[in-house]
């Protein structure tokens, strides 16, 4: 308490990079060990490799069930023996799931999948940090994780061994096994996350059966994400696994498939902490088009719906994803979205924030955009004019600037004399626009008059609001 | 002529003459559409219209949730309740939106016009809508028909009631966690409308159910269920029905929903009753209180003071000292400092519970201990429920540990804490008398009035305020007032700035003499001050005290010093000095 900053006298409040800096402290959470009955001593087996073979089952279903002993690793003095033993014999039993052949036999599923379960299937502890913030803070780290890692390498060595028969594993590896490995991408340990992913990717590869239903599941998870939480920390490697269960899909993409881009995909463009996972959200949506091109238009249109509206860092975003988007698009797609999209790049191009109008001014300098905008220079050259004419005068920002002038530059080239027009009637465009906005303010001034306790009108005169509007309308 | 309304209304609506209007009524941003739509609910007649939403640009989430609310009350609007059910359609659509709160206010203002409808309207209009969306494909309309069951349930016929009863019971095993939450969230709110038989043979196999779904998001709210589940059903059938799920949830495997438990743990002891609680409720509390995650014991340890208050009387005090103590006594050095502010928060309740012998035996100690604890939140917390310990014991019993925690959080980092210490200044200068005050704390209270934090200085002043109402004007001239005026000639202008802001909030209370002789030739002289700021807190302070003083010194010392500042070279000593003028004229 007495060692307090100047800064902090200074003005009572620490900053959050002070304060962020005060726990530096490496946090490790876990709540794996609930037992509070009395320690287990484990006690040394002999080797698996020193064994003869016709005991090595017999062993093998030993040291599984030796391993289904859990130990409190918050607390780090305690049963380091036998932490110790089971560290070996984790390690000894990744080693022989892949290296020996012959050792899945049928009656050994039940013991696997049990010490897995024991020790992967928990309760997520709660955040050490409540407002944790994945971009900034250091992520709580699984305390056991010694032990944990091992058994989910094992998991792995298991599913990807020659003798693994999915036609058996499936009574364990079943929809309950997938929904608690889902709850796990949760953890806040991408070292965690990172070993899930390639594990579920594995399980859906060679489990048929499981495939909708993993499917389902992700979809809940996302929508409960989007719409109700708005955590979950493992968004983005469930999108890897998407990423490349989309690229399997049969054509024609099935009605699912595609509910699943529209309603579960672009609304996870909304969510505050995009920059998490934005990278393999936009490579889900370009799977999906290059796919199927008619996805086209609801893709632009919905991203045009959810496009962020005072998040810039958002806004580059989504603008690298339409340049991602327009790199794979057909000419006769891109014909039906040019212009709702070119409004929004228009805007976006005379952005305050200069990293917004910046990102999408470079799509000028993607040669396949320019071809686009070129055939269809006329439709995109009224909508885009405006802005670029404005911002080459007011822009603050001289990159910005001159980057705007190579753009006109070049849209000149492309039809110099319907740039002239445009350049001529420029003026004349805006006073329409100045006296559009006077006549709407001058029309919600006579609308005040028929304000609400007006009975009289309420009661017959129902018709005259729209009578009224034609009437302004013509002056 | 409400029909004639009603026909203008629907006329307008399929003429789309909205549709036409609407470029020249709205900018194309949310903004301008929100505030249309709150001020001018008149046109929105039109677009409320199912078909005319349908083609209007509305497809901003902001913009449908303000429809979303204001349909709600559009009763009259559309023509009285003879006409509500006209409101369904647009209600309807947009109960099926994906953005959760939008949805929401839509079932929100469902459940309001839902009262409007008359019975027959309920089973023709309101209820097939209600199905409709039960059996929609889409998890949105199936969670938006999980917050209607309970609103039309009581006034529809018996069949229809079945009809609900069985769409309730699909929506709670739905494949949606999504929806399984909607309908476990409902499932209390269901309960209580339906006839007892039912709330036996249907509600408790779907509690049941919901209380051991795969999700823990589900499981949690079924705790929540658990209470008015447990009110509704007679005392024998309780032990059976409810706490076999009880039971389950306080041991569940995930955190949460255990959490839930403990912080729901006051009302579910009143609603199980004295017996169960005996027999169940105290292990189960004593289990949460000793949690593996700090989550749940402090969650527990909110509950303490509130669970031992309504434990039987006949034998609570038995109760708490073999079972309950031993675990509070533990929390009190918890490793996580959540739990130890929870505690610290309600422990000093339990001494009116236990009475004076066992508090300074049992209680006293653990007082002592969280008073000296290394996190100022658990200190405060102890010092700002002084009063209940004071009833029992006095603080006298406290005094000698209570001073260097005092002293430390007068001193802490963190200005809130500082602020929050002082407002306990005036029940701790009443409790331990004036003398222990000058002795100890006064220059504490001094030493505020020169923080860093504005808001502290404020705090101090009040502060001083506040003492000299309680130790009296006399005590005010002795301690408080050459120091305040001291500060006066402090190099600091900021400083001499809170000798006026004492002036201003001590000189009512010392009254005119004090203020006359003493404040006043200060305040004066200040008027010469070279920062300008100062000048026109002394106009200030001049209008503020200048009813406390005599008339005599109001005309011969006062008007002439605020006559030479309205000629100020800066503005604003000009301008306080003008108000000052004419408010002390009138």
């Amino acid at each position: 308490m007495s060692t307090i900053s100047a800064s902090e006298k200074v003005d009572g409040f620490t900053r959050k990079s002070v304060r962020k800096a005060q726990r530096q402290r490496k946090s490790q959470g876990s709540s794996q060990y609930r037992t509070q009955s009395a320690p287990v001593e484990l006690s040394p087996l002999p080797q698996l490799k020193d064994t003869p073979s016709a005991e090595q089952q017999e062993l093998f279903m030993q040291k599984l069930n030796q391993c289904c002993v859990l130990f409190d690793f918050l607390d780090s003095v305690t049963d380091l023996k036998s932490k110790e033993i089971k560290r070996a014999t984790l390690n000894e039993l990744v080693e022989y799931v892949s290296t020996y052949r012959g050792v899945l036999v049928e009656s050994a599923y039940p013991d696997i999948t049990n010490m897995i379960c024991t020790n992967i299937f928990r309760a997520l502890p709660p955040s050490d940090n409540p407002d944790f913030d994945p971009e900034e803070d250091e992520p709580t780290l699984e305390v056991s994780w010694p032990h944990m890692q091992l058994v989910y390498e094992f998991l792995l060595r298991f599913l990807e061994n020659p003798d693994f028969q999915p036609s058996i594993a499936k009574r364990h590896i079943d929809q309950k096994f997938v929904l608690q490995l889902l709850e796990l991408f949760d953890s806040e340990d991408p070292r965690e996350r990172d070993f899930l992913k390639t594990i579920l990717h594995r399980i859906y590869g060679k489990f048929l059966g499981l495939r909708a239903f993993i499917r389902k599941q992700i979809n809940n998870i996302f929508l409960q994400f989007i719409y109700e939480t708005e955590h979950f920390n493992g968004v983005a490697e469930l999108l890897e696994i998407l990423g490349s269960i989309i690229n399997g899909f049969a054509l024609p993409l099935k009605a699912e498939h595609k509910q699943f881009l529209m309603k579960v995909l672009i609304p996870l463009h909304t969510a505050k902490s995009l920059a998490l996972f934005h990278a393999q959200l936009a490579y889900c949506v370009v799977q999906f088009l290059e796919k199927d091109p008619t996805l086209t238009e609801p893709v632009i249109r919905g991203l045009l719906k959810v496009w962020p509206k005072t998040c810039s860092q958002k806004e580059v975003m989504f603008l690298g994803e339409i340049e991602e988007i327009l790199d794979v698009v057909e000419p006769t797609q891109f014909k039906k979205v040019q212009e709702p999209l070119f409004k929004q790049i228009s805007k976006c191009v005379a952005n305050a924030h200069f990293q917004v109008a910046e990102r999408a001014l470079y799509f000028w300098n993607n040669d396949y955009i320019l071809s686009l905008i070129e055939e269809n220079i006329d439709k995109i050259l009224p909508i885009m004019f405006g802005s670029l004419y404005r911002i080459s005068k007011e822009h603050w920002n001289p990159t910005i600037v001159a980057l705007v002038y190579n753009v006109l530059k070049t849209l000149m080239e492309m039809n110099c004399t319907l740039f002239d027009e445009l350049t001529s009637s420029y003026k004349a465009e805006r006073q329409r626009e100045k006296k559009k906005e006077q006549e709407r303010d001058e029309l919600w001034k006579k609308l005040d008059q028929f304000k609400l306790g007006n009975a009289p009108l309420v009661q017959n005169n129902s018709h005259s609001i729209p009578n009224d509007t034609n009437d302004t309308s013509a002056v | 002529s409400s029909q004639q309304h009603q026909e203008a209304v629907h006329h307008c609506a399929s003429s789309r003459c909205g549709e036409d209007s609407h470029g020249k009524l709205y900018k194309n941003d949310t903004e301008t559409q929100l505030y249309s739509l709150k001020m001018y609910s008149i046109i929105h007649i039109f677009y409320s219209s199912y078909h005319l939403w349908k083609y209007t640009i509305y497809d901003e989430d902001e913009v449908l949730l303000a429809l979303a609310e204001q349909l709600g009350n559009f009763t009259m609007l559309v023509g009285g309740p003879e006409y509500v059910h006209c409101l369904l359609p647009p209600l309807e659509s947009l109960a099926t939106v994906e953005e959760t709160v939008v949805r929401d206010k839509a079932v929100e203002s469902l459940r309001k016009i839902s009262q409007e409808h008359s019975p027959v309207d309920l089973e023709v209009h309101f209820e097939p809508l209600v199905k409709r969306l039960a059996s929609g494909d889409w998890f949105t309309s199936r969670t938006s028909a999980c917050g209607l069951f309970s609103v039309c349930y009581p006034r529809v016929s018996s069949t229809v009631k079945a009809e609900i009863r069985q769409h309730f019971r699909t929506l709670c095993s739905d494949d949606t966690p999504m929806v399984r939450r909607a309908a476990a969230s409902k499932l209390g709110e269901f309960a209580k409308v339906l006839e007892p038989e039912y709330v036996k043979s249907d509600i408790i196999s779907l509690f049941t159910a919901l209380a051991s779904d795969e999700q823990d998001s589900v499981r949690l709210l079924a705790v929540e269920a658990c209470v008015s589940i447990a009110t509704l059903l007679p005392q024998e059938d309780l032990e059976t029905l409810v706490m076999p799920t009880l039971r389950q949830a306080a041991e569940d495997k995930s955190w949460r929903v255990r959490y839930m438990v403990a912080d729901k743990f006051s009302e579910l002891q009143k609603a199980v009753g004295s017996e169960i609680t005996k027999n169940d409720l105290v292990p189960a509390f004593q289990n949460l209180l000793k949690d593996c995650e700090a989550e749940v014991r402090a969650a527990a340890a909110n509950k303490v003071k509130e669970f031992c208050e309504n434990l039987p009387e006949d034998n609570r005090e038995q109760i708490i000292m073999t079972h309950i103590l031993p675990c509070v006594k533990e929390l009190v050095s918890d490793t996580n400092q959540h739990v130890k502010s929870a505690l610290a928060s309600v422990i000093m309740g339990l001494s009116t519970i236990l009475g004076k012998d066992n508090t300074i035996e049992h209680l006293l100690p653990l007082f002592l201990a969280q008073l000296k604890d290394e996190c100022p939140e658990v200190r405060l917390n102890i010092i700002s429920n002084l009063d209940c310990v004071n009833e029992v014991i006095g603080i006298r019993q406290l005094s000698q540990s209570l001073l260097p925690a005092i002293v430390e959080l007068a001193e802490d980092a963190k200005w809130r804490v500082r602020l929050a210490i002082i407002e306990y200044m005036p029940l701790l200068a009443g409790q331990l008398g004036v003398e222990f005050f000058d002795e100890k704390l006064n220059t504490l209270c001094m030493a505020w009035l020169i923080d860093h934090v504005y808001a502290i200085r404020e705090a101090a002043t009040c502060n001083l305020m506040k003492l000299v109402e309680k130790f009296g004007a006399e005590w005010a001239q002795n301690t408080i007032v050459p120091k305040v005026l001291g500060m006066a000639n402090d190099p600091n202008y900021l400083h001499r700035m809170t000798t006026l802001f004492c002036i201003n909030a001590l000189s009512e209370a010392c009254g005119q003499e004090i203020t006359t002789k003493q404040m006043l030739p200060v305040v004066l002289k200040m008027s010469n001050d070279q920062v300008a700021n100062v000048r026109f807190n002394v106009a200030k302070s001049l209008q503020k005290i200048g009813p406390v003083l005599d008339s005599n010194a109001l005309q011969t010392e006062v008007k002439p010093v605020l006559e030479k500042l309205a000629t100020d070279s800066d503005m604003d000593v000009k301008y306080f000095a003008q108000e000052a003028i004419s408010a002390l004229q009138s």
